[in-house]
């Protein structure tokens, strides 16, 4: 069957996609949360502020969790899926709590789309969490040229793991495609 | 200098003449906003792994069946045609998508969205908020009751305008299929001059977005209908029957 073809998310998303504590996976206040952030740029370097992050991710035991729960958060079930607009800085944050593995022996990563005005369909990417032994052994990581490889790893800071986004251009972020949508892309 | 609709359509035609595939081009500079904003690399091929096997999951808990209905969320009676715009969400071998979350938002009957960056001065309606949530039923069908969206003017170029159209937010069962996009109503002149709608070079591809009108969804002495199937693509996980099992 032919897949539905994407369009832009378009200026006005934050009408339909916006609520409450979408991007609090867990309460600010928890104090095993993580902030996960970033700024999304353009192909000049440019903030852009108008863009939507989403996240799905493992719980930090590694389970993929399946639970109801995202839209209204009731302060206590991890549903491990949020999003996030940026701001007027082109800025965005998460609270969160750190994946695990969900596989022995591999490393864990957030699941990323990326929507913004302009942008005519979505991205997907990956954000994996720094300094864990399993990096070097990582199947998507070996094969992305070495150069390139940093665009999908966070870097811990002392305010959070950061993510930057770079649509175009140099240090553009390695986005993904999969089987059953190679042939979808343009 | 701004460019007008008539170099617009120009810039339209010199890239049907080079067609991509079934999705819309993200390198499309007549929607002018796409030209810093789309990647230059080619997307990175792998096989979905770990957390991007599934989808999140929503359930009523999320969603209250009253949100399926634009026309009551104030106190008055929004202004516009009403319409019910159902169909069923598929995965990409036609099997249905059960009991997951689409979002649906839209300009008011003037063309006008209820957001602080829309400048268009076309009148608000303050019966009229433009939001629905719902979700799918065990057979992957979704309804929602609303007015029908009035086109409206973006200033990508000159006089530029799009046409009426519901945006869609919608999840399958694995990470990968996730989609958003646009419904557009049948025979709208306003087709061949709007960059984003022609971003989709395959005019099939593109038919795909346009719903259909439907007498048998209409409500008699209340509303006019439209169907519009959407077809995600493919899993990369066979469906499990927890997948459409009730979850909320």
């Amino acid at each position: 069957m032919s897949a539905v073809p994407g369009q832009t998310v378009g200026p006005f998303f934050h009408l339909g996609l916006e609520y409450d504590a979408m991007n609090e996976l867990v309460p600010p206040g928890n104090p095993k949360a993580v902030r996960l952030h970033g700024t999304v740029r353009d192909g000049n370097g440019d903030p852009v502020p108008d863009a939507v992050l989403e996240i799905w991710q493992a719980d930090p035991q590694g389970a993929v969790l399946r639970q109801p729960g995202s839209l209204r958060r009731d302060g206590w079930t991890f549903t491990g899926w949020g999003r996030a607009a940026t701001g007027a800085d082109g800025h965005y944050q998460f609270f969160t709590l750190e994946p695990g593995a969900t596989e022995p022996g591999t490393a864990p990563f957030f699941a990323v789309t990326v929507f913004a005005r302009g942008l005519m369909d979505r991205l997907f990417t990956r954000a994996y969490l720094p300094d864990v032994p399993e990096l070097s052994s990582d199947p998507l990581l070996s094969a992305v040229a070495e150069d390139r490889r940093h665009t999908l790893i966070t870097t811990r800071e002392p305010d959070g793991l950061v993510f930057d986004v770079r649509l175009q251009g140099d240090d553009e972020t390695v986005f993904l495609t999969y089987p059953r949508l190679r042939d979808a892309w343009s | 200098m701004e460019s007008s609709q008539a170099d617009i359509n120009r810039e339209i035609e010199a890239a049907a003449q080079q067609p991509g595939g079934p999705q819309p081009k993200l390198d499309y500079p007549s929607y002018r906003s796409s030209i810093l904003r789309h990647p230059k690399q080619p997307p990175h091929l792998i096989d979905p792994e770990s957390v991007e096997l599934w989808a999140p999951a929503f359930g009523h808990r999320d969603v209250a069946v009253d949100e399926a209905d634009l026309t009551i969320q104030h106190a008055g009676t929004p202004i516009g045609e009403r319409i019910v715009v159902t169909g069923r969400v598929l995965d990409g071998d036609g099997h249905p998508v059960a009991n997951q979350l689409v979002e649906v938002w839209q300009a008011n009957a003037a063309g006008r969205y209820r957001h602080q960056r829309d400048q268009h001065p076309a009148p608000h309606d303050p019966n009229f908020t433009g939001v629905g949530r719902m979700l799918t039923g065990p057979d992957g069908t979704y309804r929602f009751q609303t007015i029908k969206p009035g086109p409206y003017p973006w200033r990508n170029h000159l006089n530029a305008w799009r046409p009426a159209h519901i945006h869609f937010s919608l999840f399958g069962t694995d990470f990968t299929q996730r989609l958003v996009t646009q419904m557009y109503f049948p025979g709208d002149p306003l087709f061949p001059l709007d960059p984003i709608y022609q971003s989709i070079t395959d005019p099939k591809a593109r038919d795909l977005l346009i719903a259909q009108y439907d007498h048998e969804v209409t409500t008699p002495e209340w509303s006019t209908g439209y169907r519009w199937d959407v077809v995600l693509t493919g899993t990369h996980r066979t469906p499990l029957e927890s997948d459409i099992e009730e979850t909320a």
